[in-house]
């Protein structure tokens, strides 16, 4: 068996007690004492996630622009510095290696935040596709920790417990500071549907950061359980489940992050070709009428014949419904229309339903 | 550390099992519900259904996992616990007090072939 990597928190996390589990090929706490608590904890005051297992690369030289517009789905031609984006890697044809953020450090340096479990396939795919351009790529992964601290009262616990003002930034933009003799970033971003932030430095800083979270009594340390439930009922796909190499942004209703007006880009033709032709299968939202819970890979079925799966559900704990996001037949993929999940031995009847179950609650 | 309850007999996968006469009462251990955590849903089998030793009968739903429920007897449902339809989170509450299923037992002798609390205590610990 592989040995699993720890994140320079892992000792926190065993002595609060969590509840760990392998995660893209790290060990990491799922839940410290709830998942239920520690999800409400984000809707409603201020939880915190150790993140560290995400891979930072950076991008630098002359050609970093046109490198990173070159192997990165939406465009980020003539940025200003501070502005990050979100986006997707393709394959040539049309499926994802990743999907991932991009911060604009400098007019030729670019950060690439990227997942846990594809940090060394990304980092090789961006070396295999350099060819021609003048950029340095160096994968960061081991020296930065990473921790999200999200929901309404994440700026406020910050400014007051971290102090440093973050309240300044704007929704997917960040900052670079002086912290402690170190350069950290400090971005207005998550993966929760909250308002909050991802603070980025050596792991000494994110020590601090987290304990000094963590002792205003405050903050509430928060598995990668909620992460995944928060994440979910607002829509946001989780590369593995709805967005794979095979399946594209356009099935999973991504696609206004692919800018084909864009020059060359890899897998571009791929995914105009699927737009022009239009897409046979899509990423849709379920709502079951029963509280038996649609889990990932149960079958989606429509008079007893199958016509997708299922790639994320709970019973959303926001809402107390249980939900699914799916890959369907796009004959079935109309608001509406009634499909049944098989259960176990049973179908339950459910409709299809938008893919937010819960609203964002960003501060733009 | 879990609880566990004297006088019951206990299964490999969790369930425990109290006898009265007849009938036995099933539901899941501490141990169980603790490594599920918080159970969103119970997935119960119905009245008057044919329940065989190790095989499933339901399941038990956490947030983040189903997990199957096997008998540790055979015999008939006589009655369900409807009062996890709408609180599952008893199971959680009081692992012991919230039974599952109740089922009229067609093997009494099957129950010794259980483990006890002593047994069961010792792989109830991880």
């Amino acid at each position: 068996m592989e040995t699993l990597k720890t994140t320079c928190l892992h000792d926190k996390h065993v002595a609060l007690g969590a509840k760990m589990v392998g995660f893209g090929g790290f060990d990491m706490p799922i839940e410290y004492t709830s998942i239920v608590g520690e999800h409400n904890a984000v809707r409603k005051a201020t939880g915190i996630f150790d993140v560290s297992h995400m891979g930072e690369i950076l991008v630098t030289g002359e050609d970093s622009e046109k490198y990173v517009n070159y192997i990165f789905s939406n465009d980020i031609t003539g940025a200003p510095v501070g502005k990050i984006y979100y986006g997707i890697m393709l394959y040539p044809t049309g499926g994802a290696v990743d999907d991932l953020l991009v911060y604009k450090k400098g007019e030729k340096e670019f950060f690439l935040v990227v997942n846990a479990s594809n940090i060394e396939k990304d980092y090789e795919w961006m070396l295999e596709n350099c060819k021609g351009f003048n950029v340095t790529i160096e994968n960061q992964s081991g020296y930065y920790g990473e921790v999200a601290v999200q929901g309404p009262k994440a700026f406020e616990d910050i400014e007051k417990y971290v102090g440093i003002e973050v309240d300044d930034l704007e929704f997917y933009t960040f900052k670079e500071l002086d912290y402690d003799g170190e350069k950290i970033i400090v971005s207005r971003t998550g993966y929760t549907g909250e308002d909050g932030f991802e603070l980025y430095g050596s792991h000494k800083f994110i020590n601090k950061v987290w304990d000094l979270l963590i002792e205003s009594k405050e903050v509430t340390p928060c598995g990668l359980g909620c992460r995944d439930t928060l994440r979910f009922e607002v829509g946001l796909p989780l590369y593995g489940h709805e967005l794979t190499d095979t399946i594209t942004p356009l099935e999973a209703g991504l696609g206004s992050f692919v800018k084909l007006d864009k020059k060359d880009f890899i897998g571009k033709d791929a995914i105009a070709k699927q737009k022009a032709e239009g897409l046979k299968r899509k990423v849709i939202g379920i709502e079951l009428k029963d509280k038996a819970i649609p889990r990932a890979d149960y079958d989606v079925e429509v008079n007893g014949k199958k016509i997708g799966y299922v790639t994320t559900g709970y019973n959303s704990i926001s809402t107390g419904k249980s939900v699914c996001m799916a890959l369907v037949d796009v004959d079935y993929s109309k608001l509406g229309t009634e499909v049944e999940v098989r259960i176990r031995k049973k179908t339950f009847p459910g409709e299809v339903t938008k893919k937010r179950f819960y609203e964002k609650n960003y501060k733009k | 550390m879990s609880k566990v309850i004297e006088g019951l007999y206990y299964s490999e996968s969790h369930e425990w099992v109290k006898v009265e006469g007849e009938f036995a009462y099933i539901g899941i251990t501490d141990f169980a519900q603790h490594q599920l955590g918080n159970i969103v849903y119970v997935d119960m089998p119905e009245v008057d259904d044919e329940v065989s030793k190790d095989e499933d009968f339901g399941a038990v739903e956490s947030v983040k996992a189903a997990s199957d429920l096997l008998s540790p007897v055979s015999g008939t449902v006589v009655e369900v616990n409807e009062k996890l339809s709408d609180e599952p989170e008893l199971i959680n509450q009081d692992p012991y007090a919230n039974w599952i299923m109740k089922v009229k037992l067609s093997d009494a002798g099957e129950v010794e072939g259980l483990m006890d609390s002593k047994a069961y205590e010792a792989i109830a610990t991880e």
